[in-house]
C-alpha cells in the first residue's frame, strides 16, 4: 500500500468514526431525567428557535445547579436540529424516543406541522407532546389526544381574548355589532385554524368577518391590504408569523390603514418580528400568553445561579432575556418540570417514563401559591389540567408596541371557553371518528 | 372609537379605473423589487452557466454585514463600502473554494455545490451575527402619495429608481467596458474565452463580486421592508418565475420578467382570487411561467442554443 492509499484510508476511516460518533446518542446517566429538544437553530425562524430553546435549556440547568435537580433527579437534555422542517422534526423524534434511562420524557416541537405527523405516534409511543403556542387546538380534549397538551393557552382561546379586547375598545361586547373585522391569516392549516370560532363569534356578537388569505410566506401583501382597504373595516385581527408581520405593518402604514386598529397574534407581535417592522408597528396590539420582561424573580435567579461567577448559559446574547421568545422557553421548563414533580408525587423520585409524565401533565395545578414559588408571578397564568382540558389555562395579555418595546395595557384576561369548547368537542370527535379512537372516560381517569 | 384611516388613504372602488390602475403601478412596483433578486441569479448565469441557489443567502449575508455595521456607529456610505468589500472578498473564497475545484465538471455539480454554499453563507452569518432579527431604515417612509387618484408608494418609487440605474449601471459595464465586454465573451464560449487569453478564475471573481455588489442593494431594499432577518434568503425564491419568464441570460429580461410577474400576481389575486380563492399570488406566477414557457421555451429574452445532435 502506497503512501496515498495510506492517507485515502485514514481520512475515510476517520470519516467515518466521525459519523459513528455523532450517530451515537448522548448518554444520560441512571438517574437523570431525559428531554429531547427537538428545535432548530438555523432557517427562516432563527430566533425563535434559538431563543425558545435557551430559555427552556436555562431552567432546567437553573434547577440542576440551584436544586441539585428534581427531588434528586438530574436533568439531562439533548438537541436535535430540524431548521423548522417536518421531516426533519419526525426524524428527531423517532431517532432521541429511546434515550435517555427511562426513554424521552416528552417532546416540545414548536412546529404545528410536526405536531401533526407525530399525532398518532405519540399514542402509541406512550410519550407525551407539549405543544405550547403551536400544534392542534382540538388535542385540548384529552379523552381524544391522551398525550397531546396544548397547555397554557390554545389558538382559540387566544382568539376569543383577542374578540374581548376590540369589545372593550369599543365600549363593551355589544357595541361589536355592525362592525366589520378583517382576518387576515397565512394561508395554512395554522393560519386556517380560528376561522370557525371567528364565525361562530361574529353570529354571537353581530360583528361582520372577513377572511383574507395570504399566501405563505407572505413577503408581499399588496393585494391583500388593497382587500382590506375596499372593505374598510373597524379592526385587523394579524395571524401571520415569519417575515410576514413586519410586511403586513409596513404594508397597512403603506396603504394608510391605523396600525392601533391591527391586533395580532402571538407569533405575530414577538421582538422579533416588531424591530424589522420599526416605527411602521407603533400602536400595534399583540396578545401574549407568554409576556416579555425581565422583573421576575425566576429570571434572577437564572442569573444568578446559571450565569453568575461568568459561568455560561445556553443564551450567547444576554441582552435576549426577557424577550418574548425566551421568557416562553421559560414557560416551557417550568411546564415540562412540573409534570415530572407532580408525576414523582404519585411514581417516586426517580426517572420517570413518558407514560407517567402524561399522568403529571394530565393533573398539573399551578396555582397562584405555586407560581408565587416558582417565581413566576405575572409571566405564567395559574394551570388546572385534567384528562378532559389539556390546556388548563386560556388566558393572555394584551402587549402594545410603543416602537422600542412591548407594553402591557391589560392584566390576564380569561378566553370565552364556552364559546371554544364545542368547536374542540366536536373537531376532537370528527378527528377520533375518522381514526376510529374510542374516546377515554374522564370521569374515571385516575 | 371611531375609525381613522389616514387622509390619504380614501376607500375606493374595487371596480374602478383607479382601483385597476393602483393594483396595477402596485404590482409593477413590487416586481422592481423581484427584478432585483433576478439580477444577480442572471448575473452568475451569463458569465458561468451556474444557477446560484446561494443568491438568496448572499442577499441576507450582505443585508447583514451592513446592518451590523450601521449597528456598531458607522456612516451608512462607510458601511455600505466595507460590505462592497465584504462581499467582495466572499467571491473570492467562492472562486478559489468551489469553482476552481469543481471547473469542468457537469452544470448539475456547480449548481449542487452552490446548495452547498447558501448553507455555508448562512451559517457563517449566524455566527458572526447571532441568530435576531433588526431593523432597517432606509430614511424613506413607506407612505403613499397620490397621483391622480391612485395611491403609489414612495418607497416602491425609490426601488424602482435604485433598480433602473443599476441596470443602466450594469448594462453600461458589459457593454462598453473592456472587462464587461470579456465577460460577455466568457459567457458565449467559456474556452473560446480562454483561447484568447480571457482568465477565467478572475472573471468569475469579478462577476461574483458584482453579484455580491447587486445582492447588497437587493438586500437594502428587501430589509428595510421585511427587515433584516433569515427569512430575507427565502425571498430569493420569488425570483424564478421571473428568471423563467426574462430567460436566464438578459438583464433587460430580469427586469422586463419582474415587471410582468408583478402586475400579474397582483391584478391575479384582485380580480381572479374572488373566483378562484384568494392567496394565489404565491402559485399564479409559476403557472403563468409555465405557460409562457411552452410558448417560448428560452424565455423572453433569453438565448435560443442550437446545439449539434
Amino acid at each position: 500500500m502506497n503512501a496515498r492509499n495510506i492517507v485515502k484510508r485514514s481520512v475515510v476511516i476517520a470519516a467515518l468514526g466521525a459519523a459513528v460518533s455523532m450517530a451515537v446518542p448522548a448518554m444520560a446517566a441512571p438517574n437523570e431525567q431525559y428531554f429531547p429538544l427537538i428545535g432548530w437553530r438555523t432557517g427562516p425562524l432563527t430566533p425563535l428557535g434559538v431563543n425558545v430553546a435557551a430559555g427552556y435549556i436555562d431552567y432546567m440547568d437553573l434547577l440542576n445547579k440551584r436544586d441539585g435537580g428534581i427531588n434528586g433527579v438530574k436533568l439531562a437534555w439533548e438537541e436535535c436540529e430540524t431548521a423548522y422542517k417536518v421531516d426533519r422534526g419526525v426524524e428527531c423524534y423517532q431517532r432521541l424516543k429511546g434515550n435517555g434511562p427511562t426513554g424521552a420524557s416528552t417532546f416540545n416541537p414548536i412546529n404545528t406541522g410536526v405536531v401533526y405527523a407525530l399525532l398518532d405516534r405519540t399514542a402509541t409511543d406512550k410519550i407525551p407532546i407539549v405543544t405550547i403556542g403551536s400544534g392542534r387546538t382540538d388535542t385540548t380534549d384529552g379523552s381524544v389526544f391522551p398525550y397531546v397538551f396544548p397547555l397554557g393557552t390554545n389558538y382559540l382561546s387566544t382568539n376569543t381574548v383577542k374578540i374581548k379586547f376590540i369589545g372593550a375598545q369599543e365600549g363593551g361586547m355589544d357595541k361589536l355589532k355592525g362592525k366589520k373585522i378583517v382576518n387576515l391569516h397565512m394561508d395554512s392549516a395554522g393560519g386556517k385554524e380560528t376561522i370557525p370560532l371567528l364565525d361562530a363569534q361574529a353570529k354571537k356578537y353581530g360583528f361582520e368577518i372577513i377572511h383574507v388569505p395570504v399566501a405563505m410566506p407572505g413577503s408581499d401583501q399588496q393585494a391583500a391590504w388593497l382587500e382590506i382597504r375596499r372593505i374598510k373595516p373597524d379592526w385587523v385581527i394579524l395571524r401571520e408569523w415569519g417575515v410576514a408581520p413586519a410586511v403586513a405593518l409596513k404594508t397597512a402604514e403603506k396603504t394608510g390603514f391605523p396600525i392601533n386598529r391591527i391586533v395580532g397574534v402571538p407569533f405575530a407581535g414577538t421582538e422579533d418580528d416588531l424591530v424589522p417592522a420599526g416605527e411602521s408597528a407603533k400602536g400595534f396590539y399583540v396578545v401574549h400568553p407568554y409576556p416579555t420582561g425581565i422583573n421576575y424573580p425566576v429570571i434572577d435567579e437564572i442569573k444568578k445561579y446559571v450565569y453568575g461567577g461568568g459561568n455560561k448559559g445556553n443564551l450567547q446574547d444576554l441582552t435576549r432575556m426577557g424577550l418574548t421568545y425566551y421568557n416562553m422557553g421559560v414557560t416551557y421548563g417550568i411546564i415540562n418540570t412540573e409534570a415530572v414533580r407532580v408525576a414523582q408525587k404519585k411514581f417516586g423520585n426517580k426517572p420517570l417514563t413518558g407514560e407517567q409524565i402524561q399522568w403529571g401533565l394530565e393533573n398539573l395545578n399551578l396555582d397562584e401559591k405555586r407560581l408565587k414559588e416558582l417565581g413566576v408571578t405575572g409571566l405564567l397564568q395559574p394551570i388546572r389540567s385534567s384528562c378532559k382540558d389539556h390546556e388548563g389555562g386560556g388566558a393572555a395579555k394584551v402587549f402594545q408596541w410603543n416602537g422600542t418595546a412591548l407594553v402591557p395595557v391589560t392584566d390576564w384576561i380569561q378566553g370565552d371557553k364556552s364559546l371554544t369548547r364545542p368547536l374542540i368537542e366536536e373537531s376532537a370527535a370528527k378527528y377520533a371518528k375518522e381514526k376510529g379512537i374510542t374516546p377515554r372516560d374522564c370521569s374515571k381517569a385516575s | 372609537m371611531a375609525r381613522v384611516w389616514l387622509a390619504t388613504a380614501h376607500p375606493i372602488d374595487e371596480g374602478s379605473v383607479e382601483f385597476f390602475f393602483e393594483v396595477l403601478i402596485g404590482g409593477l412596483l413590487a416586481g422592481v423589487m423581484y427584478s432585483l433578486i433576478a439580477l444577480g441569479f442572471v448575473l452568475i448565469y451569463k458569465a458561468s452557466g451556474v444557477f446560484n441557489f446561494a443568491q438568496g443567502a448572499m442577499v441576507l449575508f450582505a443585508a447583514l454585514t451592513f446592518v451590523n455595521l450601521v449597528g456598531y456607529g458607522l456612516p451608512f456610505w462607510v458601511a455600505f463600502a466595507c460590505t462592497l468589500v465584504a462581499m467582495g472578498f466572499m467571491a473570492l473564497l467562492v472562486e478559489r473554494l468551489v469553482l476552481r475545484p469543481l471547473a469542468n465538471q457537469p452544470p448539475m455539480s456547480l449548481f449542487m455545490a452552490t446548495i452547498g454554499l447558501a448553507i455555508v453563507i448562512e451559517g457563517v452569518g449566524q455566527l458572526i451575527f447571532g441568530g435576531k432579527a433588526f431593523g432597517l431604515d432606509l430614511g424613506i417612509k413607506d407612505v403613499p402619495i397620490a397621483v391622480g387618484g391612485v395611491q403609489i408608494s414612495k418607497f416602491d418609487l425609490f426601488a424602482a429608481a435604485v433598480a433602473g440605474t443599476l441596470v443602466l449601471v450594469l448594462g453600461a459595464f458589459f457593454n462598453w467596458s473592456p472587462t464587461g465586454r470579456a465577460l460577455r465573451a466568457v459567457a458565449d464560449d467559456h474556452q473560446a474565452a480562454m483561447s484568447i487569453g480571457i482568465p477565467l478564475p478572475k472573471m468569475w471573481r469579478i462577476v461574483w463580486a458584482i453579484s455580491g455588489a447587486v445582492a447588497l442593494v437587493a438586500g437594502l431594499l428587501w430589509g428595510s421592508r421585511l427587515g433584516v432577518q433569515f427569512g430575507l434568503a427565502v425571498v430569493a425564491l420569488k425570483a424564478l418565475p421571473v428568471l423563467i419568464l426574462g430567460g436566464f441570460t438578459s438583464i433587460a429580461g430580469a427586469i422586463v420578467g419582474g415587471l410582468i410577474v408583478g402586475a400579474a400576481e397582483k391584478l391575479a389575486e384582485v380580480y381572479l382570487g374572488r373566483y378562484i380563492g384568494s392567496g394565489i399570488e404565491n402559485w399564479f406566477p409559476y403557472v403563468f411561467a409555465m405557460l409562457f414557457l411552452l410558448v417560448r421555451p428560452h424565455g423572453l429574452f433569453g438565448e435560443r442554443r442550437i446545439e449539434r445532435v
